[in-house]
């Protein structure tokens, strides 16, 4: 055996060890304010968007996946429009779109400002190490890398995913003027590639929207309560 | 607050059900807000023609900040003719066969009084030929070849009266009463130097389907106002009833 000191002078054996206490949970602030409120109004305003980009998108429903004379997906089946009564309701449907157009712009202009000076955009913007990490947050996941992830507020997937998404945002405002006003903003619609390119951008990026909202909320169901409790009162509990 | 000192691991999880009392009645008041809120004014909320009055005001929001943002004389992409394209026609009822011989243009609310006009007077005023994209307002468009006069050289031939600002155009074909149609422009639009009343289409009188023997074509608005066979045109000073904005469509349908 070989006796050590303690800070006491007092001889403690060294095969005989105290187990060292887990360390207290603790309160931690997680997402500020202007977020947590941001985040939540765009979350119905968004859903209102896509909703009533529906209704418009009913009275010419031309999309689909395919080539010549094979089409694998139409957007959308009669029955989908018939389960939702998504039919004959143009009118409503541009009406709610450009009123909330302002909304869904304001909101996306603030959060993109509250990032950029409340500094938190260090902690969301992608770094050269993202593509890398994000894949080992995809293998995470899948439960094929056993390693822990790093700690950080947001891991590399999430950094790209949230960047993307003002991206995403800004994108549809963009594209949804080019549709607006392709006469007076004809220079834009044409940098789109003319009015019908510009709807088609103008849908995928939707689709991406949706598909975001898919894995989102899927990763939030996993993630557990305390995270989600934290998207509310901005505290989360770290163990 | 407790006026005991709770154990360190118990205080955290005391700490956050405080917290969380406060955060969660903040979102229960205001999820209730939004989901009452939208009921309420889905269920009470006013309508004029068609759509929400609050949706009108928001519709002449959004004309009076484009009307100062864009000078109202931008012009609408042009095309080479080798890229227009039959349109569809989209006549929802039947298609009005007029006698073309008897056709006359009712013109109202101008200096010389209300009179008729022929297709001849109007193809004496300066021909323009324009290839210009169509949008109709369902989401589909084309690229089509027009023939015509400017709005604007008919306006200074037949001049209307002060204090007119608006336009009213008018489809009423003999025999087809389910077929009467009528639009309204701001008078900017219509003396637009894209805003032609049209008598040809690709080289070709128009047919039937596509308005003849006269229609307008105003590629700075959407189709609905491109209104075919026209029968009657008048200005005014107030804004005149349009077929789709009493439907609960924007009365000014600007692209």
């Amino acid at each position: 055996m070989n006796p050590s000191l303690d800070a006491a002078g007092k001889t403690v054996s060294a095969a005989v060890t105290t187990p060292v206490p887990a360390p207290a949970p603790r309160l931690v602030r997680k997402h500020p304010l202007a977020i947590r409120w941001l985040h939540w109004v765009n979350f119905p305003v968004l859903f209102l968007m896509i909703w009533s980009g529906l209704l418009i998108y009913w009275a010419n429903d031309d999309y689909r996946i395919g080539w010549g004379g094979r089409t694998l997906f139409q957007f959308f089946p009669d029955k989908f429009y018939e389960r939702f009564h998504i039919g004959f309701r143009l009118a409503e449907g541009m009406n709610w779109h450009f009123a909330f157009a302002w909304v869904f712009t304001l909101t996306g202009v603030a959060y993109a400002l509250y990032v950029w000076l409340s500094g938190e955009w260090r902690l969301l913007v992608p770094r050269r190490e993202s593509f890398a990490g994000a894949f080992q947050v995809v293998l995470h996941d899948l439960g094929l890398r056993k390693k822990p992830l790093p700690r950080d507020k947001f891991n590399h997937a999430q950094r790209i995913a949230y960047s993307s998404v003002i991206v995403l945002g800004a994108l549809q405002v963009v594209t949804g003027l080019a549709i607006y006003k392709p006469a007076q903003l004809a220079w834009l619609a044409a940098l789109m590639g003319g009015y019908q390119l510009a709807r088609v951008w103008h849908f995928v990026i939707t689709l991406l929207f949706v598909a975001f909202f898919l894995v989102h909320v899927a990763q939030v169901a996993r993630a557990g309560w305390n995270n989600f409790r934290a998207m509310i009162t901005g505290y989360e509990i770290q163990k | 607050m407790s006026t005991k000192e709770p154990e360190e691991p118990l205080n955290a999880e005391a700490r956050i059900r405080q917290l969380s009392r406060r955060s969660f009645l903040w979102a229960g008041l205001a999820a209730g807000a939004a989901g009452g809120g939208l009921f309420a004014f889905n269920k009470y909320a006013p309508n004029e023609d068609g759509t929400k009055t609050l949706f009108r005001r928001a519709l002449g929001a959004n004309e009076w900040v484009a009307h100062r943002l864009f000078p109202p004389r931008n012009l609408a992409p042009e095309f080479p003719r080798s890229a227009a394209v039959k349109p569809v026609n989209n006549y929802h009822g039947e298609t009005p066969l007029v006698d073309l011989d008897a056709w006359r243009l009712t013109l109202d609310g101008v200096e010389s009084g209300k009179h008729a006009v022929t297709l001849a007077d109007i193809q004496a005023l300066p021909h323009v030929e324009q290839t210009t994209e169509l949008k109709c307002i369902e989401g589909w468009s084309a690229v089509v070849n027009w023939t015509g006069a400017r709005f604007a050289d008919f306006a200074a031939k037949y001049p209307p009266r002060p204090g007119a600002r608006y336009v009213s155009l008018l489809s009423e074909p003999a025999d087809y009463p389910d077929e009467r149609y009528y639009v309204g422009l701001d008078i900017e639009s219509a003396l637009h130097p894209q805003t032609l009343l049209a008598w040809a289409m690709n080289g070709q009188p128009l047919s039937p389907e596509h308005g003849a023997p006269l229609r307008l074509v105003i590629p700075v608005k959407y189709g609905i106002k491109n209104i075919k066979l026209i029968t009657g045109i008048a200005y005014a000073a107030q804004r005149p009833a349009d077929y789709w904005a009493e439907q609960g469509y924007d009365w000014y349908a600007g692209l």
